[in-house]
């Protein structure tokens, strides 16, 4: 492995994990968005969304990212909706992310003792209050776990940007070992951007994660 | 009319199987009344219905006049006028014991937090738990956690108390301290409806004593004494005897 390689690269890496970040960021913001409107969907059962809300978690959830990002990417013109390549990146992941984070919530509202509602309730609060107060914090608390894995799963699949040429980690790497056939140096820098990129989520979400569940269990 | 609480042929049923047929009673103000019965008999389901936890299938239910009807508007306003004390006292369990009291006065009265902080405070004084405020329900014992719940249902300043078998789970040691604060309640003229297995308690607390069996109010009686010493129905006296070892 040739040193002095890897330097001339490391510009590009940096420009590539930061293309990577940002798109990711906006990805992760817009699936959380979607994931607890979701939620509070089929929390209160709101009957013509719901459905709706079913259809999507089923349809993004079971066909790949690659899929989805090509039909927004290459079919979505077609019937004459254009947007940018990284406008593409950012609505794919959030799209995908949203149907995953939706489900992790869900199942964190379904953990949450039917009584605890009804002890809000007898308090005197709208369902509206029992939710946003005393039900969501702690589903939320419970779903940490899965947040965490989603976000990690979500950077990851942001290596599928590269097909529709936006210059991430993935496509960089692509494009200089065809290039130039450093094969080595730039594998070996790709492992390590991702790595860079996604140790520091794992390490705070195991210490997010312990901190909610000790506030919630003590343990 | 002083009374608090009217019952009116409630009828109540889970599918095909009834818990409750034809329910009528009437509960005064600054009355105590104590439901006792066997487990299953409905008696936790009819607390449940007095504000609205439950639908009801037939009859009603007034409280201070109002009916409550679980699908209404005015549910919320009327179960301010009705604090619930559970089994396992539900205390939320992401939030302080200050913050679990002041969460309704300040959400749902619109009270300013000062001046919920300062009679939550007060409250819990007087139940020995001031120091523990900033604790949360996990660091709490089951009896201090039930002392607290009672606290966050006073606060509201409700009509009527409902205790739903709320020593049930507590280690034997901790009833004392959870019944004593229930008895100071009833000493200062609140009016309580508890169901409960504490017959001792039952005793010193109750004004009136309820008998249910098998969805039915068997038994019904100001004579408290009288009743723990000879009921006058053959159910009743059956009841009772479970808890005599001789």
């Amino acid at each position: 492995m040739d040193v002095e390689v890897i330097k001339t690269y490391l510009p590009l890496y940096n420009e590539a994990i930061l293309l990577t970040v940002r798109l990711g960021w906006f990805g992760i913001l817009a699936a959380f968005g979607i994931g607890l409107l979701g939620s509070v969907i089929q929390y209160f059962r709101i009957p013509v969304l719901r459905k709706i809300a079913a259809v999507y978690i089923e349809v993004f959830r079971n066909t790949p990212l690659l899929v989805q990002l090509f039909f927004i990417y290459f079919a979505l013109p077609k019937i004459g909706i254009k947007i940018s390549a990284e406008s593409c990146g950012i609505l794919g992941l959030g799209l995908i992310g949203g149907a995953y984070m939706t489900e992790t919530l869900r199942s964190g509202l379904e953990s949450i003792d039917k009584i605890q509602h009804e002890s809000a309730l007898s308090l005197g609060m709208t369902k509206r209050q029992v939710f946003f107060y005393i039900i969501l914090p702690q589903a939320f608390s419970v779903s940490i776990p899965g947040i965490v894995a989603n976000l990690i799963f979500l950077l990851k699949e942001t290596s599928v940007f590269s097909t529709i040429s936006l210059m991430d980690l993935m496509f960089t790497s692509k494009d200089l070992i065809g290039m130039y056939a450093k094969t080595i140096e730039c594998l070996f820098l790709l492992v390590i951007y991702y790595l860079i990129m996604l140790l520091p989520v794992s390490v705070l979400g195991t210490i997010i994660e312990r901190r909610a569940r000790y506030a919630q269990f003590g343990d | 009319m002083s009374e608090l609480v009217k019952v009116e042929h409630l009828h109540k049923e889970f599918g095909k199987n009834v818990v409750l047929k034809d329910i009528n009673l009437s509960v005064e103000k600054g009355e105590v009344v104590v439901i006792i019965g066997p487990s299953g008999c409905g008696k936790s389901t009819f607390l449940r219905c007095l504000n609205g936890l439950e639908g009801i299938e037939g009859g009603i239910v007034y409280v201070d006049g109002l009916p409550v009807e679980p699908e209404s508007k005015d549910i919320y306003k009327i179960r301010q006028k009705i604090g619930m004390v559970f089994q396992y006292y539900e205390l939320f369990p992401h939030k302080t014991v200050i913050e679990n009291i002041i969460l309704s006065p300040m959400k749902v009265q619109k009270r300013n937090r000062d001046d919920a902080v300062r009679e939550a405070i007060e409250l819990l004084d007087k139940v020995g738990l001031a120091d523990k405020k900033d604790y949360y329900p996990r660091q709490l014992s089951g009896g201090q956690k039930q002392r607290v719940a009672i606290v966050r249902a006073l606060i509201m300043h409700p009509d009527v108390l409902l205790f739903d078998e709320v020593t049930a789970a507590l280690d034997p040691e901790m009833v004392h301290e959870v019944l004593q604060t229930m008895l100071e309640l009833a000493k200062n003229g609140s009016t309580m409806i508890i169901v409960t297995h504490e017959m001792a308690f039952a005793k010193a607390v109750a004004d009136r004593i309820v008998f249910f069996d098998q969805g039915d109010i068997v038994e019904e009686t100001t004579d408290v004494k009288g009743f723990f010493e000879e009921p006058s129905t053959e159910r009743a006296k059956k009841f009772l005897k479970t808890f005599a070892y001789e």
